[in-house]
């Protein structure tokens, strides 16, 4: 094939990024200026800068193609992926890209994200009935619900731009935050999951504390309805059956008690 | 020196992408202490950018479809270099893991009756790809990786592997890696490793692979002393985008094609009628309403040459192009625009339709897209037994992409999902048959452990020398023009020259910065493993004097049916490493029962 050299947008034009360097201990931001090119991501010009300016410059990323997920930053202070942000699309001037707040620092772009890693862990595993002879039966309209959340590609950005979490560490011990939130929306959406997974969900998992700005579904670049369609659906199922009002008047008479999380979670396999 | 973190296991995985996630839950169930190591974040790993789907003659839309056809497809696809064995485990057992995965959580695409449907792919005789949208990749990978967090697998993220550790016998004991975090050192003693490193595709400029496939796994067989094969058989995808450069090689699924996209050059003309080989004359449509009419109905109509194997369709774009006939970026149009409603693109190629209109600005549902080969998949790889998946030294194990032998000389879309399932889960069960097996608890040699430490810090002890960045751009940039997709005896010496002085340069490789997520480093690290799989495509590519699959000389332009029968191993026989020597030779692939023969020969 033949192979065209990259034409600059303009003879002389630049672009500049404005990157945090730095380690847990501190950092700061430092300009850099190169050529501008054609149709160029805001990865690509970190990776000039490591091949030319910076070699040491930390950034993580994979399959530059937003499919992996791996290259989430704050770009002019919006959660995005790197590799999917056009700089000709930005506003003129310096862009600044900074790592995601809500994660520790590891190494100037590069954060800790560990706690999802963590959750992931908590969350109880599929369980279906055994197959029938000729394999299980779903119908299309079905498995949509949750093929919609399995779009998720786990980059983070919704756990970095909710609130609940983003400046309140603390917070992190008793929340799951929305990447989680649609985890649990499409298992117990699955037509095949036998387990309740409603009351781990309110109690250890802190759907409540979620008052559904929508900030989670804003910075999705998958473009999935996080708040309408998994965290909303959620927080109306666990309303059933926690605080209907027929609900716990039954349990009263038949003096039976909801399921604690640790006997919901002992069902799971 | 200090001393190192440690840990004993009896299986080690290196990689984990679908194929290391299935070995790791293999022998992990098996009741094993397993160990998952990988350079990324846990379910970043090339797998999730599969698109199409997993093949498996499952039968669900077509009824006809069984193992044998399926066989059959893959044997013919691979130009009939394969190890016979692993095709046709893999085309008997391919059903099974789908089921399997179904079980796990995975939500595949469904048929009217509730069952999972199939699309069709390039070299497949019925619609065979189990699939989610154009993301079944991503889903195969979340699906494993779910499976194995739930089981408790203990998993090292971003750990890269540098090196093998033998024992005295020769053999694998283990291996010794650095956390990129911080780049400290980090030391595995284990009874069996699993390599699940994936593919190569770093060597070239354009390819559709991540960072990650610089070849390690690949090459750290080969210094561990086990053999590889086929090497000279890479697959160039024929559908990359060309536009904008940013994203040249970015790969444009074979699926746009499976649900009626056509190929045309800058003339408007379907070129592929023009380009079908002897070999696929008799099941390819020879007229447009033909081609058109099969997408419809299989039974009366022959399958259009847009889905022919992705060697031949590769081949036909450069020719296009080179005749002066290609698009405004230097690749041929890519049509659906013009042939499917814009409603059913978007809900049949998603991903496609993301993917075009944010990085290229281009609506495929209007107009037409640009595309090229991009460097994409290596048939080649470990020699392994094809039921153990063990490879020729003692302990170790290889699946997925860096095992060679499935797919011969050309792997039909597909059947790189179904691959890592197959034999992943093969190689987890190979492994611990072995581990169980073996007495004592391997240790590590410090003294190897301390070799392969003081090569990887050696780039931050030199004052001043080579920039690995341009060491890997001089690298890839050799490798695309000289050992491209269509090659020639000249230029492959030249290659192996050029080489040589890139190996000399990777011994003045200078790094600045600690050692902290150090990216210059990380790639210093990787250049050893790209430097002698490089060596090894050339060589492999040098020797291999005919075309065939994934594997074209325009100096021997058809096969030779002599050097059909034969693989060409490499291995390090006498010092190790990627400035040592490789050894190659040809020998004679395994002789294939009769009634497996038959099953090429039916019919056409």
């Amino acid at each position: 094939m033949t192979d065209p050299t990259p034409a600059p947008t303009a003879a002389d034009a630049t672009v500049t990024l404005r990157v945090w360097r730095g380690d847990p201990a501190g950092g700061e931001l430092v300009d850099y200026t190169l050529p501008a090119q054609d149709g160029e991501v805001v990865l690509d010009v970190v990776h000039r800068i490591q091949a030319t300016l910076a070699p040491d410059l930390a950034c993580r990323w994979n399959c530059k193609a937003g499919k992996c997920g791996s290259c989430s930053s704050e770009i002019n202070g919006k959660p995005r992926l790197m590799c999917m942000t056009r700089v000709d699309e930005l506003p003129e001037g310096p862009i600044t890209v900074t790592p995601m707040r809500t994660f520790p620092i590891l190494r100037d772009l590069v954060t800790d994200v560990s706690f999802n890693f963590e959750v992931a862990k908590r969350v109880p595993a599929f369980a279906p009935p055994p197959p029938p002879p000729d394999g299980y039966r779903m119908q299309q309209v079905d498995v949509q619900r949750g093929q919609e959340f399995r779009k998720c590609i786990e980059c983070f950005l919704c756990q970095d731009v909710c609130h609940v979490i983003r400046d309140h560490e603390e917070n992190k011990q008793h929340y799951a935050g929305p990447r989680f939130f649609i985890r649990y929306a499409e298992l117990e959406m699955h037509p095949l999951d036998t387990n309740d997974r409603r009351e781990l969900v309110r109690q250890r998992m802190g759907l409540g504390l979620c008052n559904i700005t929508k900030c989670c579904t804003e910075v999705c670049p998958e473009h999935i309805k996080i708040t309408d369609n998994a965290i909303i659906p959620m927080k109306e199922r666990v309303v059933d059956a926690s605080y209907d009002p027929v609900a716990w008047l039954g349990r009263k008479i038949l003096r039976r008690r909801k399921r604690t999380p640790d006997e919901a979670a002992a069902t799971a396999p | 020196m200090p001393e190192n973190e440690s840990h004993r296991y009896d299986v080690i995985v290196i990689g984990a992408g679908g194929a290391g996630l299935r070995a790791a839950i293999e022998a992990h169930e098996r009741g094993l202490r397993t160990a998952l190591v990988c350079k990324s974040l846990l379910g970043k790993a090339h797998t999730v950018m599969a698109e199409g789907g997993v093949a498996a003659a499952m039968g669900n839309v077509y009824p006809e479809d069984n193992w044998q056809v399926h066989f059959r497809d893959t044997m013919r696809g691979g130009k009939y270099l394969n190890q016979w064995r692993m095709a046709q485990l893999h085309a008997q057992e391919a059903p099974d893991r789908v089921h399997e995965l179904e079980a796990w959580g995975a939500l595949f695409d469904r048929t009217p009756d509730g069952r999972i449907t199939q699309r069709d792919f390039g070299g497949h005789r019925y619609a065979r790809l189990a699939h989610v949208g154009d993301r079944t990749g991503l889903e195969l990978i979340r699906t494993l990786q779910q499976r194995a967090v739930s089981l408790g697998i203990d998993v090292f993220m971003e750990c890269k592997v540098l090196r093998l550790l033998t024992d005295d016998s020769g053999a694998v004991s283990g291996a010794v890696g650095y956390w990129r975090a911080s780049g400290d050192i980090v030391v595995f003693e284990s009874k069996a490793v699993v390599l699940a490193t994936g593919s190569i595709g770093r060597c070239y400029t354009y390819t559709s692979n991540s960072w990650e496939s610089t070849g390690d796994g690949h090459a750290m067989a080969m210094w561990a002393g086990a053999d590889v094969i086929e090497m000279e058989c890479v697959q160039f995808h024929p559908t990359g985008m060309v536009w904008p450069l940013s994203v040249r090689g970015l790969l444009v699924t074979e699926g746009v094609r499976g649900d009626g996209g056509a190929l045309k050059n800058s003339e408007g003309r379907r070129f592929m009628f023009d380009y079908i080989p002897e070999m696929f004359r008799a099941e390819t449509a020879e007229t447009e309403e033909e081609a058109d009419a099969w997408y419809e109905d299989h039974a009366n109509n022959r399958r259009t040459p847009d889905l022919l194997p992705r060697d031949e369709v590769a081949r036909a774009i450069n020719s296009e192009v080179k005749a002066g006939r290609g698009s405004p970026h230097g690749g041929v149009f890519l049509d659906i625009a013009s042939r499917r409603s814009a409603d059913y693109i978007r809900r049949r190629l998603p991903s496609m339709y993301h993917q075009f209109m944010e990085l290229a600005g281009v609506d495929i549902t209007a107009e037409p897209m640009e595309v090229g080969p991009t460097c994409h998949y290596m048939m080649g790889g470990v020699r392994v037994h094809p039921e153990t998946q063990a490879a020729t030294v003692p302990g170790l194990f290889a699946a997925g992409e860096v095992a060679g032998g499935m797919h011969g000389a050309n792997r039909l879309g597909g059947n790189s999902l179904s691959d890592l399932l197959v034999f992943g889960r093969r190689a987890g069960m190979g492994a611990a048959d072995f581990a169980e097996g073996r007495a004592g608890e391997p240790a590590a040699d410090p003294a190897q452990v301390d070799a392969v430490v003081a090569e990887a810090v050696a780039p931050f002890e030199r004052d001043g020398g080579e920039n690995p960045y341009d060491l890997h751009r001089d690298l890839q940039t050799t490798m695309q023009a000289l050992v491209g997709i269509i090659r020639n005896g000249p230029e492959l010496e030249q290659a192996l020259e050029k080489l040589g002085e890139l190996r000399e340069r990777a011994g003045k490789v200078h790094v600045a910065g600690g050692r902290s997520y150090n990216p210059g480093w990380n790639l210093a690290t990787d250049l050893p493993s790209l430097l002698t799989v490089s060596t090894a495509i050339a060589q492999g590519a040098l020797a291999r004097k005919e075309s065939r699959g994934g594997h074209t000389r325009d100096d021997y332009p058809g096969p030779d049916p002599e050097l059909g029968k034969v693989n060409f191993v490499q291995r390090q026989t006498g010092e190790r490493g990627y400035a040592a020597p490789i050894q190659i030779s040809a020998e004679p692939l395994p002789a294939m029962p009769a009634e497996l023969q038959a099953l090429l020969e039916e019919g056409h």
